[in-house]
């Protein structure tokens, strides 16, 4: 009976379920041999001590507990959730505010758009990082206007203190994704909300935080989220602009991971570390959508 | 009124434009430092323009520190970036039309798999990938940097689903009628209207693989294979404080998104906006 009604859709090749798995057959490839395969293995190598060469050495939470003790790796979880505390709420309230700028209907909106989203096209790039690292470098533009604003002897990447501040700006700097999907939500937001508000008297302050940011409350959500993952993995800035310095300032979380796991070759270790990583990252953004609820709002 | 209308407009459009000048002022500053000798392009007297145009850094550059010019790097990066965005086209369109349009059995849990792999760190899985492409003997090629791309890439399935979800099913029922099964309908209904999405999956897909700075760095060893991206960095470190053709080099390196950008911007932010307003 089954194969009669395949017979007449064509046979067994016109059947859905085969035409639905030779279609997505690579991903549940790419998925079961890259991803799944992979983080079992990793799993596994977190209780092992293991180096490329040589065979894998069981020894149980080990490596949990090293990582307890290691001043460097809690000195890379507290550093990389400044440069988050810091700098995704930063790039966010600049992506709104130059989304809020660039509603005004002109004929250049669109040119302004894509201007503004430049540094987003090429911020991820190594010759930004390059660049970066001189324009805020002890003899680049940037250091040399802070010293004639009177400050001597300022120095970013010297300084324990302010080496992360680069890092942050040149994140921040890169709001442009964040800031077109704000600005297409700030336009799905009905023109007569405004008007009513301001017949009744609100003023633009007030506007914005009953109107604008309730009605926006789900991509603010969004976007949290997503800068927030990217945030956690920031890497190519940090090992080409400070290297995770000085004094391990700038050591992420992700560069410490990529250092033990190929520079000093404590791969089980490095697994470990990345463990303990996916579960901040996973409680940071299971706490967010669970508070979500009191935050956010759907219009039904 | 009216005047006070116009000059808000001016002030408005000063603003904007000052402000835009102050974000692209690093790429400015980048571009013209190219063109500078050695000792204008730091210290506080560095002028904002050289004082004399400079075109010497490009060849200087070019001819890289080793015994390899800057022509093997972007002939490496070019090939890894395009066959990269052919496979993440082809791969990403066949399984975004299964996840959106075939109804087998285990959808939703691919479709859940592909969600998590998305929002997946890549750190979990760099070094497990790693031994992995170790085993099979393919780190030092570009294999690992490449072959990937061929089993679809999440971000971008996801952002072809929507698109095939706003196309009307309709056309598939009407097509059915006329004959067509699931493979003509991919072929002959559903992979023509998608083109704006696959436009916007090229540009985007190819400019982050041309970005892209971590795979180079745990996959090519040889100074031969490098690609661009990877290649400054080596660059740089060998050049010390001789900055002029490494920012040659740097420019150089971010022509091509540029160009992709310049043509094609429209479709680009519209691929940055489609995952996140229709979901």
């Amino acid at each position: 009976m089954q194969a009669e009604t395949q017979k007449q859709r064509g046979g067994f090749l016109h059947n859905d379920n085969v035409v639905g798995y030779l279609f997505a057959a690579p991903f549940i490839i790419s998925f079961l041999c890259l991803t799944l395969i992979p983080m079992a293995m990793s799993l596994y190598y977190s209780f092992c001590n293991y180096k490329i060469a040589a065979l894998p050495e069981w020894i149980g939470l080990q490596n949990y507990a090293n990582l307890m003790k290691d001043a460097t790796f809690r000195n890379s979880l507290l550093v990389t959730i400044q440069y988050v505390i810091i700098g995704v709420p930063l790039k966010l309230v600049f992506a709104l505010l130059v989304a809020m700028l660039l509603t005004r209907p002109t004929k250049l909106q669109g040119f302004y758009r894509a201007v503004y989203y430049i540094p987003s096209l090429i911020g991820g790039s190594v010759a930004v990082a390059l660049v970066w690292k001189q324009l805020f470098g002890s003899r680049g533009p940037v250091v040399s206007l802070i010293k004639t604003l009177g400050v001597p002897n300022f120095n970013f990447f010297g300084s324990t203190t302010w080496a992360f501040l680069p890092l942050v700006l040149c994140n921040a700097w890169q709001f442009g994704s964040s800031m077109l999907i704000f600005a297409s939500g700030l336009k799905q937001i009905p023109k007569d909300y405004y008007e009513a508000a301001e017949i009744d008297g609100a003023g633009a302050v007030k506007r914005f935080f009953k109107i604008t940011l309730p009605i926006l409350s789900p991509i603010i959500l969004f976007n949290l989220i997503m800068q927030l993952i990217s945030g956690f993995m920031t890497f190519t800035q940090a090992q080409i602009i400070t290297d995770g310095g000085p004094n391990y300032a700038t050591n992420y979380i992700a560069l410490n991971i990529f250092k033990e796991g190929f520079s000093y070759q404590h791969m089980g270790y490095a697994c470990a570390q990345s463990w303990v990583m996916l579960l901040i990252m996973a409680a940071v953004t299971g706490i967010i959508f669970k508070t979500s609820s009191h935050w956010t709002f759907y219009e039904s | 009124m009216e005047k006070r209308r116009a000059i808000n407009n001016v002030i408005y459009h000063v603003f904007v434009v000052a402000f835009g000048l102050l974000m692209i002022y690093p790429v400015l500053w980048m571009i013209l430092s190219s063109f500078k000798m050695k000792s204008e392009i730091l210290g506080t007297n560095a002028p904002f323009l050289p004082s004399k145009w400079v075109f010497q850094n490009y060849p200087d550059g070019w001819r890289g520190s080793g015994s390899l010019t800057f022509a093997t790097y972007f002939k490496n990066s070019i090939v890894v970036s395009c066959l990269g965005t052919l496979g993440t086209v082809i791969s990403s369109a066949m399984v975004a039309y299964a996840l959106a349009r075939v109804d087998f059995k285990g959808r939703k849990f691919w479709f859940t798999a592909m969600i998590m792999t998305m929002l997946l760190p890549g750190q979990v899985l760099m070094i497990p990938q790693y031994i992995i492409w170790n085993r099979l003997g393919l780190v030092g090629t570009f294999v690992p940097l490449i072959l990937p791309k061929f089993l679809g890439w999440p971000f971008f399935i996801y952002m072809m689903m929507q698109f095939i979800r706003g196309l009307p099913k309709e056309l598939d029922e009407a097509a059915m009628i006329d004959g067509c099964n699931k493979y003509s309908i991919f072929a002959r209904i559903i992979l023509p209207l998608l083109g704006p999405s696959i436009i916007t999956t090229i540009v985007i897909s190819f400019y982050w693989i041309w970005d892209d700075y971590m795979g180079p760095l745990l996959y090519l060893s040889k100074p031969a294979l490098y690609t661009v991206s990877l290649a400054i960095k080596g660059f740089a470190d060998a050049q010390g404080t001789n900055f002029g053709p490494m920012f040659a080099m740097s420019t150089l390196s971010l022509i091509p998104v540029f160009l992709l950008f310049l043509f094609f911007n429209r479709y680009l932010m519209d691929g940055v906006t489609a995952g996140a307003l229709k979901g």
